[in-house]
C-alpha cells in the first residue's frame, strides 16, 4: 500500500482564523478507490480541512499535494481544475435550470459556436444511465426534484468531468432510509471505478457501512488514521470527544425524562385550535402545557417546520385560533410571538439564525436587545455577565465572546443560538431540528439541556427527524402528515416502530 | 506591523496621507496653519471646511448602506433644504434678523426629516427597492426645490445665515464644528446604544434578524430620516456658503461623492458592518484629492483622470483579492508548523 501514491496527500496543515486555530499540523491521505471518512466533533476542523482541499481557504502553512505534485489551491476553480470535486448538504447547482443544464454547466458540447442540445441530452443520458439513474428526466427542472436526487445529480456532473476526488460533505443529513441506500449504490459504484471518496457524516452507522478507512480530528488536531474495521465504535466516539469509555457510557445513558403530570385542571400554555394557513399546513390541534416538552414526529417535508413557524408568527396563520394561557391571540409576527415569551431556534442556523459578521457576544444578547428595542442597550458588564455565563453553563468553544459567530463550528453556533433564547427566558422555546449536524457530545448536552428546561417548568416544541430523540425527549408525541396533524401519543414507553406504524397508517 | 496593515482602516488612512505628503512636498507651506483676525487659516482647515457637506451627507449614507440600503436622494434634499431656507429668508419682513434665520434653519430641517420619513416609508413599509424609492424623490426633489425658488437663484442677505456656510466660533470655520458635532452624535447614538449593531444585524442577515425579534422597519426608518436630515444640514451649508439656493446645481452629485466616501472608507455596499470613522477618511480622501490637482497644477481636462486613478487605486487596496495578492507577494516561506501531536496506529 505505501508504494502507491496518494490522490490526496495534505501534509502538516494549518488554518487560523482570528481567535480560532482551526487546523494545527493536520495531516491527510487519501487513496484511489476508498472511502475516506473523515470524523470529528463539530469545531474539530472537519469543514475546515474539506475547505483548504477545495480551495474555499487558503491554508497558512503545510502542504497539499495531488497525484504526487504539489498544488496551491487558493480558489474552488484551481480545485476543481485538478479533479476535486464536493457535493454540499446543501446541494451548489442552479434550482432554476434543467438537470442537463447543471450536469454539463460550462462544457456544453457545442457545434459550431453554439450549444448542440441534443448533445447535452445524450451526453447526460449517458452519465445518469452509468449511473443507473435512468429515470430522472434530463429535460427536467432541478427544483423539481428533492434534496436526494439533486444530490445524485451533483454527483453526476462531478463524473461528467471525471473528477478524481469525490468530497461528500453530510450528504445524508436530510434523506430517508431509501434514499441513502441508493445514494450509497452510488458512491460504492464510483469507488469501484477508482474514484477517491472523501465522506463527512454524523451518523456513525452510515459510517461504518460505507468507509474504509477514516481520518479522526480533535480541537484542530490530528489523533490518527485507521482502517474502518479495526475500530470499534466505542472507540471511535472516545477518540473524536478524547474521553475515556468510563466518561462515554455516562453519556451514552439516556436522560431519562420524569414525565410531566399534566394535570387536566392546568392551563395549557398555548393552545392551538384548528390552526392552518393556506398552502402550508392544516387542522393542527396542539396544547402544550408548561414543564412539558411536545415533539413532533413526522418525516422530512410533512410540515413540521410549518407548524411551528405558525406558533413563532414568522409565517401568518390563516385559519384555526391560537390561545396563549388561556386568552385568545392573533401571533402576527415574530416580535408578537417574544413579547408573549416563545422563543424560536429554526432549523436553517445559517439563513435563519446567525448574524454572521457580528460576534458571539452580539449574536447571543441579539433577541434580548430586539425585545428592549435600540435605545436602551444592555449594558456591556451585563452583556458579559450573561456571555460568560452560558459559554459556561453550555461549553461554548472557543470561549471568546469577541469571536466572530461565523467561525464557530455548526455545534458551537447552535449552542449560541439556543443561548439566544434563554437569556429571553422563555416560557414555550420551539426547537426545528436543534441536534442537526451537530455532534453526539453536544447533541447528548442540548437533549439534557431541555429536560432541565422542562423540568424547571418551560414549555417546549421539540422537532427532529430522529425519531429516537424525539422520544427519548417528549412527554407527548404529535404526529404530523402530509401537511396536517393525524395523532397524538401520550410518550409512556411508546417505541419508534409505534410512532413508524402511525405515520404508515393512514397511507391508503 | 502586520496586524496593524489589516485594520480595516490600515489602507484609506495611509492614502489620505500620501496624499497629505504629496502636497506637502510640491507645497513646503501645505501643511502650516496661521492665526488671523482670531481666525485659524491653512490648507487643511480649507480641505475640511470644504469637505464638511460631503462628509455629513457620507455620515447618513454610511448608515443606509450598512442596512444593505443606499440613498440617492441627498442632493435633491440639499437643493430642497437650501431653496426652503432661502425663500424664507427671502420672503420674510425682516430678512436679515437671527430669527429669521433661525427658523430658516429650522424650516429646512424640519423638510429634511419629512423628505426622510419619505424615503424611509417607501423602503421600510412599502418595501420598495431603496435605489428605486430614493431615485424617486432624486429626480421629482429637483422639481419641488425649483417650485419653492421658482425657477430663479434665490439670493438673501442675512450674516447670522451666512455664518453656518462661512463663519467662525473659536478660531474654527463653524461649518466644521457642525460637522463634527453631528460625527459625535452619530457615534453616540449607534454606539452609546444598540442601533448601531441592531443596523448591522439587519445588514447583514435580514431573516435572522426578524426572527429574532428586531423591528427591521423602525431601524430602516431612523437610518434613512438620519441620512436626509444629514443632507438638509449640508444644504444649509451650501446655500449659506453662497447666500444663495441654487434649485439646478447646489449638492448635484454630491451623493456619488458621498457613496465613494463611504466605499473608501471600508463600509461594503452590501451591508452590515460599517465605520463611520472610515467615512470620514475617505470623504477627506475625496476632498484632499481635489485640493491635490489644484496643487499640482494639473491642468483641468486631466483633472477626473486623475482623481480616478486615486479612486482606483484605493479601491483596489482593500478588495480582498487585491489585498491576498499583496500579502503574498510579500509573504516570505515560514517555518514550518509546531509539531502536531499523533497518536500512532495501534489497533
Amino acid at each position: 500500500m505505501n508504494e502507491i501514491v496518494p490522490v490526496v496527500e495534505m501534509t502538516d496543515i494549518a488554518i487560523g482564523f482570528p481567535g480560532v486555530k482551526a487546523l494545527d499540523g493536520v495531516d491527510f491521505r487519501l487513496f484511489q478507490g476508498e472511502v475516506h471518512a473523515l470524523m470529528g466533533e463539530n469545531g474539530a476542523g472537519k469543514s475546515t480541512l474539506i475547505k483548504a482541499l477545495t480551495g474555499v481557504y487558503t491554508i497558512d502553512s503545510g502542504t497539499v499535494t495531488v497525484l504526487g505534485e504539489p498544488k496551491r489551491f487558493s480558489t474552488p476553480g484551481e480545485s476543481q481544475a485538478a479533479g476535486i470535486s464536493t457535493v454540499y448538504q446543501e446541494v451548489n447547482l442552479c434550482p432554476n435550470l434543467t438537470v442537463e443544464e447543471n450536469v454539463l454547466l460550462g462544457r456544453e458540447p457545442r457545434r459550431r459556436g453554439s450549444i448542440d442540445w441534443k448533445g447535452v441530452r445524450s451526453r447526460t443520458r449517458e452519465v445518469l444511465a452509468e449511473l443507473q439513474l435512468d429515470h430522472i428526466d434530463p429535460g427536467s427542472l432541478l427544483s423539481t426534484h428533492s434534496i436526494a436526487v439533486q444530490q445524485l445529480i451533483a454527483i453526476a456532473r462531478s463524473v461528467e468531468i471525471n473528477a478524481k476526488v469525490l468530497i461528500l460533505d453530510e450528504p445524508t443529513s436530510s434523506l430517508d432510509a431509501d434514499e441513502v441506500s441508493q445514494l450509497f449504490r452510488v458512491i460504492r459504484d464510483l469507488r469501484d471505478r477508482g474514484v477517491a471518496i472523501l465522506f463527512v457524516s454524523h451518523f456513525l452507522e452510515q459510517v461504518y457501512e460505507i468507509s474504509d478507512r477514516m481520518t479522526v480530528l480533535r480541537n484542530g488536531k490530528l489523533v490518527g488514521e485507521y482502517l474502518t474495521r479495526d475500530l470499534s465504535r466505542m472507540s471511535l466516539i472516545s477518540k473524536m470527544i478524547g474521553k475515556d469509555l468510563e466518561a462515554l457510557a455516562e453519556l451514552d445513558q439516556a436522560p431519562a425524562r420524569t414525565r410531566a403530570s399534566n394535570g387536566a385542571g392546568l392551563t395549557p400554555f398555548v393552545e392551538a385550535r384548528g390552526l392552518g394557513r393556506k398552502g402550508s399546513v392544516s387542522n393542527v390541534d396542539l396544547s402544550i402545557y408548561p414543564g412539558e416538552v411536545v415533539g413532533l414526529a413526522g418525516l422530512l417535508g410533512a410540515g413540521r417546520t410549518e407548524i411551528a413557524r405558525l406558533f413563532f408568527g414568522a409565517d401568518k396563520a390563516d385559519e384555526g385560533t391560537i390561545k396563549v394561557k388561556g386568552t385568545g391571540q392573533k401571533i402576527r409576527s415574530p416580535r408578537a410571538a417574544i413579547d408573549k415569551r416563545i422563543g424560536f431556534c429554526s432549523e436553517d442556523r445559517k439563513e435563519e439564525g446567525l448574524i454572521g459578521d457580528l460576534t458571539l457576544r452580539d449574536n447571543l444578547v441579539l433577541a434580548m436587545q430586539a425585545s428592549k428595542g435600540w435605545a436602551r442597550r444592555i449594558p456591556r458588564r451585563v452583556q458579559d455577565e450573561l456571555v460568560a455565563e452560558y459559554i459556561e453553563a453550555l461549553d461554548i468553544r472557543p470561549a471568546n465572546p469577541d469571536a466572530l459567530i461565523r467561525n464557530l463550528s455548526g455545534g458551537n453556533q447552535q449552542k449560541v443560538l439556543l443561548a439566544r433564547w434563554l437569556v429571553t427566558h422563555p416560557e414555550l422555546l420551539i426547537l426545528d431540528e436543534p441536534t442537526r449536524g451537530i455532534d453526539i457530545g453536544a447533541k447528548t448536552q442540548i437533549q439534557k439541556l431541555v429536560n432541565k428546561l422542562a423540568a424547571d417548568g418551560m414549555s417546549i416544541l421539540f422537532i427532529s427527524s430522529e425519531l429516537e430523540e424525539v422520544l427519548r425527549v417528549s412527554d407527548r408525541v404529535a404526529v404530523i402528515k402530509d401537511r396536517a396533524m393525524v395523532a397524538e401519543i401520550n410518550n409512556d414507553g411508546v417505541s419508534v416502530e409505534d410512532v413508524m406504524t402511525v405515520i404508515a397508517g393512514g397511507a391508503q | 506591523m502586520k496586524s496593524l496593515s489589516k485594520h480595516r482602516l490600515a489602507w484609506p488612512v495611509i492614502a489620505l496621507a500620501a496624499l497629505l505628503l504629496l502636497n506637502q512636498v510640491f507645497r513646503p507651506d501645505f501643511m502650516s496653519l496661521r492665526m488671523q483676525d482670531g481666525h485659524l487659516y491653512g490648507s487643511l482647515i480649507d480641505i475640511m471646511r470644504n469637505g464638511a457637506p460631503t462628509i455629513l451627507i457620507a455620515l447618513g449614507m454610511t448608515l443606509v448602506i450598512a442596512t444593505r440600503g443606499i440613498d440617492l436622494s441627498v442632493g435633491a434634499v440639499v437643493a430642497i433644504a437650501g431653496a426652503a431656507s432661502c425663500a424664507y429668508i427671502a420672503a420674510s419682513p425682516e430678512p436679515g434678523s437671527p430669527v429669521t434665520a433661525a427658523t430658516a434653519v429650522l424650516i429646512a430641517v424640519v423638510a429634511g426629516l419629512a423628505l426622510g420619513v419619505w424615503n424611509g416609508f417607501l423602503v421600510s413599509t412599502i418595501g420598495v427597492q431603496p435605489i428605486i424609492a430614493t431615485l424617486v424623490l432624486m429626480t421629482a426633489g429637483r422639481g419641488v426645490a425649483q417650485l419653492i425658488t421658482g425657477g430663479q437663484i434665490v439670493s438673501v442677505s442675512n450674516d447670522s445665515y451666512k455664518s453656518i456656510g462661512a463663519g467662525y466660533l473659536f478660531t474654527l470655520p463653524i461649518s466644521i464644528l457642525i460637522t463634527a458635532a453631528v460625527f459625535a452624535l452619530a457615534a453616540v447614538l449607534t454606539r452609546r446604544t444598540a442601533l448601531g449593531t441592531l443596523i448591522e444585524a439587519v445588514g447583514i442577515n435580514p431573516v435572522a434578524s426578524r426572527l429574532a425579534g428586531l423591528r427591521a422597519r423602525n431601524i430602516i426608518w431612523i437610518v434613512y430620516v438620519f441620512s436626509a436630515v444629514c443632507a438638509a444640514i449640508a444644504g444649509l451649508m451650501i446655500s449659506s456658503n453662497v447666500t444663495a439656493a441654487d434649485a439646478n446645481n447646489a449638492g448635484l452629485y454630491i451623493e456619488m461623492d458621498a457613496i465613494l466616501a463611504v466605499v473608501i472608507g471600508g463600509t461594503s455596499l452590501a451591508g452590515g458592518r460599517y465605520t463611520l470613522v472610515g467615512t470620514v477618511v475617505g470623504a477627506f480622501i475625496i476632498q484632499t484629492l481635489t485640493t491635490t490637482v489644484y496643487t499640482l497644477g494639473i491642468p483641468p481636462e486631466v483633472t477626473l483622470v486623475f482623481k480616478a486613478l486615486v479612486v482606483i487605486t484605493v479601491c483596489l487596496l482593500q478588495a480582498p483579492k487585491a489585498r491576498n495578492l499583496f500579502t503574498r507577494l510579500k509573504a516570505a516561506p515560514k517555518p514550518a508548523a509546531q509539531e502536531a501531536v499523533k497518536e500512532k496506529v495501534a489497533i
